[in-house]
């Protein structure tokens, strides 16, 4: 008899982000801000995917959209083994694994309180990838460093 | 390497090379900061304190610095009287500031201030304290005063003790004495250690750290002995800031231990961590320190706005 299992249909046009480290999915539809999505997208999430490659995994399919490269700074912030596919007319149009730039603007909020990129002044926070494995980022203007990166973003 | 037109906002921008460069002019400057010698390398030139916070050594030493290098200062001493009142920004004050003076120095109460102000500014930004965070030209100043009383900086044994958590002059400076491969001893109420980031900062960069939390038993053999003042505002309970602030207590009877050249440095003021009978002593560096602060600082501006050097 066959197996019967449930799959995340196809989209059409959108982004698949995958090979996210397992539990992680809800942290980055946060980083893409899905309230901000066409109320006509379907968003589909899967936790706990069995991965050839990381165990388990999990993937966020959402239609309609294509990730600035300033939410993919901050999924690879996150989720450092995840890769994006860009599908157009059911097709995948491009694939890439997520890099982390030497620098990180307006991703996250510098954790000091009392740092001047928390005032109202007209500059990005700016952070300073100051190690990779595991990421720990530098503040570029009070020089505070940051491991804990979903408690900080913007 | 040269200075000349370049910020200083964190100790972390200079070299090695660069701060003993800064050291050994620190040094020549002495008598024109003392008025036994006269020269004007920086006639013509207008230097803006941009003081947002309170400072009475710190903006008094650096316009001194000024004045004795024959510029002129124009002074924000009061950040109520500018229109930050009225909402400007920071960035906004300093952009216009810097279109009337030759460099700025600025003292402010948020960190990362000055590197802020470093980016909106057109002309040199010196950074003399931001918030908790960076104090460069204390810095400089400490260093320019072990080295006057040991002619080295390498392999000194400095204490430092106190309040190392939230004072922003010894993150500095162990920064800095780390660089020189001196030996730090950490000296704290539970409380107040070094913040295990900075530790491992300083690990890094190969320092030999020791904790050691009996304050006798570290001046035993050490050469600095630097004294940080325990923030009252830091404690919730007084009398838990009594008895803390009271065992860090360096008088005559701890002094006894040390060794004869150890020498007493703190950045003022002082609440009463160092008895005033340490004042007659050989052992008393902290006035030395506070006059050094002319000095280096009017090396540093010289380095910054005067004639570049040839071939920097």
């Amino acid at each position: 008899m066959p197996v019967r299992e449930l799959k995340i249909t196809p989209i059409k046009n959108g982004t698949v982000i995958d090979h996210i480290t397992n539990g992680l999915a809800l942290d980055v539809l946060r980083i893409i801000g899905v309230q901000r999505l066409d109320k006509d997208s379907t968003v589909s999430v899967a936790l706990h995917v069995r991965s050839g490659k990381l165990g388990w995994k999990d993937i966020v399919k959402v239609e309609n959209m294509e990730l600035t490269s300033r939410t993919v700074n901050a999924i690879a912030l996150i989720a450092p083994t995840a890769t994006i596919s860009i599908i157009r007319d059911y097709k995948v149009r491009e694939k890439r694994t997520v890099d982390l730039p030497p620098r990180i603007m307006g991703i996250l909020r510098c954790p000091n309180p009392n740092c001047v990129s928390n005032l109202p002044e007209p500059v990005e926070s700016e952070f300073e990838v100051s190690e990779r494995r595991p990421v720990v980022l530098k503040c570029a203007f009070c020089e505070r460093r940051v491991d804990d990166f979903l408690r900080h973003l913007a | 390497m040269s200075l000349h037109g370049r910020d200083l906002v964190s100790i972390r921008d200079l070299s090695r090379e660069e701060i003993e460069q800064l050291l050994e002019s620190a040094r020549k400057m002495i008598p024109f900061a003392e008025g036994t010698k006269v020269a004007k390398p920086l006639a013509e030139k207008i230097v803006a304190m941009a003081f947002f916070e309170p400072s009475t050594r710190t903006r008094l030493s650096f316009e001194a610095a000024v004045l004795r290098l024959g510029g002129r200062c124009i002074t924000i001493a009061d950040a109520g009287a500018t229109s930050m009142r009225k909402g400007e920004s920071l960035y906004d004050t300093i952009r216009m500031l810097s279109s009337y003076a030759d460099a700025i120095v600025i003292r402010h109460p948020n960190e990362g201030a000055a590197r802020l102000a470093a980016r909106a500014s057109e002309r040199p930004v010196i950074n003399a304290g931001d918030g908790a965070g960076q104090h460069p030209t204390q810095t400089l100043l400490d260093l320019a005063t072990m080295q006057e009383a040991f002619g080295t900086l390498t392999g000194l044994k400095v204490v430092l003790l106190g309040d190392l958590k939230y004072g922003r002059t010894v993150h500095s400076l162990a920064y800095a004495l780390a660089q020189f491969g001196s030996e730090l001893v950490l000296c704290s109420p539970p409380a107040l250690r070094l913040p295990e980031d900075h530790r491992e900062e300083l690990r890094h960069l190969g320092a030999r750290l020791t904790v050691e939390e009996d304050v006798k038993r570290a001046v035993g053999d050490a050469d600095v002995l630097y004294v940080t003042r325990v923030q009252k505002e830091r404690f919730s309970d007084e009398d838990e800031y009594r008895a803390v602030a009271g065992s860090y207590r360096v008088d005559s009877r701890l002094l006894a231990g040390a060794k004869p050249r150890l020498i007493v440095m703190h950045p003022l003021p002082r609440a009463g961590e160092v008895a005033p009978e340490v004042d007659a002593t050989p052992h008393a560096a902290y006035f030395r320190q506070a006059f050094l602060a002319v000095p280096v600082r009017m090396a540093l501006l010289n380095e910054v706005l005067g004639s570049p050097r040839r071939g920097g």
